[in-house]
């Protein structure tokens, strides 16, 4: 599938910043699954972005601009050709050992409430692939996708306790069980193109779980589904922390105002698809 | 259990390296001493060294009790504690380059992956990097006691910030003021050199760019941390600037500090603060201690921070029952220090044997500090080791157990006279980019309670000067009429 991205961040301060430091997981890396064909990072204000990679093996840019600052626009834009790949994930430089994937951090801290869950879930499996699909569709069948039941602080144990949540919650949950079974787990935050609109307001969060012999396969909870073309991978991490789109600081600059306009479509034109894969 | 004194002998006679002191101690009269215990304390109030204690609501900041007798190692004894130190500290500092990288002591099955990988003590984010020389442990203060004239073990290797260097400096000014002849009589070695040594350690380490006159900064959480005493006194002593987050910023990669000139340029950052607190980019979002994009600079190999991020692995509780194993590993050689004999309970034969000798032993739990969390069985009531037998049971991952050891006593000076109590020794390793080097002596911490073995300062221990002395310079004539 030919995708074309479109992520505009816009932030506001009604008191200007004097400085604006911040950490962008905002370029996708290529692997058998989706091919870069193109892809830009830019802001409005003069600054500079620096590329480096993180631990994980994410692009990684440290961008930084002095003030006074209003305001910043910074634009993410690419296109991307993507196959169904039935969520295995190969074709890409693993950097850190699995085990690792095993690491609880204070956003997926596991629970005895989520231990019942997930033996209750998973207690017919016997092969962690099995395993990790019972707990996806567990999952996606228990919670209430609710856009304003959670934020970026809430952890796996709060959003399962409620119910409710968005994809990062559902994410979240996954991965604090996976981890509870032994099963490798990261997070995985990215796009996902939607047949309704093509206008969204905030980018899409799955997870990945390690399974001997086939590797890491992504698991998305809030669809109840493993990811397919329609799925854009931007970076992983243990969890949302590591991995979001855009992390920053500012010094001064009050009364901040965010909007996320992310873009996202697909040209149905199978020449436009053609014509992009030779360039 | 017999009780090793490291002044009197079993024969009742003072041992060789106490001689001087003994003979003093009888040549003086009990009120006298008295009269110096409060010159002490008084000198301690106007040099305002005081210690923060966690928890407690009545008084932030407190005094740290002081004992007026020195405690002596001989010559001898330390030159061994030396080279045990140099080879722990330096198979430590091997083992942290180790896991951050190629991980060969996992692939070789001598320690398993997930003590490292998952240990909360770990930082991914500094996996595959390396900071400047390869050094990662600059300053330790290992915890060491002993059990008779001949074995050493460590306790604890503290990595990641160790203080308490601050009293045995200012222990040793305190007593050179009081018993100017006491010291007469002993060659004792001198530690005043510290601060000139940490200092060198500091730039031996600065990043290539910087490698001809560094700018150093010490940077502390702030007055309302516990050592923050201890911060500005080295700070001082060193003659680097003291810094908080709030007065470093880091552009294009690069550390600056704010001056009254304007901004300067920081190579090597001592830093006083956890891993947590350093970035909030990176850490703790909420961390408003540490300075945004400071572990971009330190990726970079723009800053050097000692310690390196990352080292709570080492000088966890789980890992230093693999320390042995680690130095064999790393050096080939058999380890000169002992560690104390160590039971893991996630190990289930473990575990129950634990849960079977509770009132024997001392549970500590793995990530745990400075004497909280901590059941010392032979002097625990019933009610509270039935609590840590819950503890236990919930989350045996989390404990470790160990045989309650007959630590060494040394005499304090007390109101009746003279009385012996636990003590342990806390010694600084400092780790350059050339060479690994101790300062002849260390903290001396004493349980001040009888019969007490918890030594820790926020749970009511005190201090002694240590010295380490050359030999037996001048006996004390006794005056024949």
């Amino acid at each position: 599938m030919h995708i074309h991205i479109q992520h505009e961040t816009t932030y506001r301060y009604s008191t200007p910043a004097k400085h604006s430091f911040q950490h962008l997981r905002m370029t996708p890396r290529n692997f058998d699954g989706q091919h870069i064909v193109n892809w830009r990072l830019d802001m409005n204000i003069e600054g500079r972005l620096k590329e480096t990679e993180d631990s994980f093996g994410n692009i990684l840019h440290h961008m930084s601009a002095e003030g006074p600052i209003s305001s910043i626009k910074i634009l993410a834009e690419g296109d991307i050709i993507t196959f169904n790949t039935n969520g295995i994930i190969t074709g890409l430089a693993e950097k850190i050992p699995n085990i690792l994937y095993l690491r609880d951090t204070q956003l997926t801290r596991i629970q005895p409430e989520l231990i019942d869950f997930t033996y209750n879930a998973t207690r017919n499996e016997v092969n962690d692939l099995n395993k990790c699909h019972s707990l996806l569709s567990s999952i996606h069948d228990c919670m209430l996708f609710d856009n304003n039941a959670t934020t970026v602080t809430t952890t796996a144990y709060e959003s399962f306790s409620n119910k409710k949540g968005v994809c990062q919650d559902f994410a979240h949950i996954f991965l604090t069980c996976a981890r509870f079974l032994n099963i490798p787990a990261r997070y995985v935050s990215g796009y996902y193109v939607r047949n309704d609109i093509d206008r969204q307001t905030a980018g899409h969060a799955w997870a990945e779980a390690y399974i001997p012999d086939l590797g890491w396969i992504g698991f998305d909870p809030a669809h109840g589904i493993s990811p397919n073309e329609r799925y854009v991978r931007l970076a992983t991490a243990l969890d949302y922390n590591g991995a979001a789109p855009i992390k920053g600081t500012i010094v001064g600059g009050l009364g901040e105002d965010m909007n996320i306009s992310i873009h996202i479509f697909s040209p149905q034109d199978p020449k436009d698809t053609h014509q992009l894969l030779i360039q | 259990m017999l009780q090793f004194d490291e002044m009197m002998g079993a024969n009742g006679q003072p041992r060789v390296a106490y001689q001087n002191l003994s003979q003093w101690l009888n040549s003086v009269d009990a009120q006298w001493l008295s009269s110096r215990r409060e010159q002490a304390e008084l000198l301690f109030r106007r040099i305002g060294i005081t210690f923060a204690v966690y928890g407690s609501q009545e008084a932030t900041e407190r005094l740290i009790p002081f004992d007026v007798l020195p405690r002596i190692i001989s010559r001898n004894e330390w030159e061994r504690l030396e080279r045990g130190l140099i080879q722990r500290v330096t198979a430590l500092n091997l083992f942290l380059k180790d896991i951050y990288g190629d991980g060969q002591i996992i692939k070789a099955g001598i320690i398993p992956a997930d003590l490292i990988y998952r240990n909360p003590g770990f930082c991914s984010e500094m996996f595959g990097r390396r900071p400047p020389h390869d050094v990662y442990v600059h300053i330790s203060g290992v915890d060491i006691v002993r059990t008779d004239d001949q074995n050493f073990y460590v306790l604890e290797d503290n990595a990641r910030t160790p203080s308490g260097v601050s009293y045995m400096l200012e222990n040793r000014e305190v007593m050179m003021r009081l018993f100017p002849e006491l010291f007469s009589l002993h060659r004792v070695a001198p530690i005043e050199d510290y601060p000139n040594e940490l200092l060198a350690t500091l730039r031996s380490v600065s990043p290539p760019h910087a490698a001809g006159e560094p700018v150093i900064a010490l940077m502390t959480p702030g007055q309302y941390n516990s050592a923050f005493y201890e911060h500005s006194f080295l700070a001082d002593k060193l003659g680097i600037e003291l810094v908080e987050g709030r007065d470093l910023f880091v552009r294009d990669d690069i550390v600056y500090m704010r001056t009254t000139e304007g901004p300067r340029r920081v190579d090597v950052i001592y830093r006083r603060i956890d891993d947590d607190f350093l970035d909030p980019l990176v850490f703790r979002a909420d961390s408003a201690l540490g300075v945004a994009g400071l572990m971009g600079a330190y990726q970079a190999g723009n800053v050097t921070l000692a310690n390196a991020v990352g080292t709570g692995v080492a000088d966890d509780k789980a890992t230093y029952t693999y320390m042995p194993e680690i130095i064999r590993f790393y050096l080939g050689e058999a380890p000169i220090l002992l560690n104390v004999p160590t039971y893991r309970c996630r190990e289930a034969d473990a575990l129950t044997y634990v849960l079977e000798h509770l009132s024997e032993l001392v549970v500590k739990e793995v990530n745990g500090s400075g004497g909280y969390g901590m059941l010392v069985g032979p002097h625990a009531s019933k009610a509270q080791i039935e609590e840590f037998r819950l503890k236990l049971r919930a989350n045996p991952d989390n404990f470790i157990a160990q045989p309650t050891l007959a630590l060494s006593t040394c005499p304090i000076s007390v109101a009746q006279g003279i009385a012996p109590r636990h003590v342990d020794l806390r010694p600084f390793v400092l780790h350059g980019a050339k060479n690994v080097r101790v300062v002849p002596g260390g903290l001396t911490r004493v349980a001040m309670t009888e019969n007490s073995l918890v030594v820790n300062s926020s749970q009511g221990g005190g201090t002694k000067d240590t010295w380490v002395i050359d030999d037996v310079l001048t006996e004390i004539r006794p005056t024949i009429s």
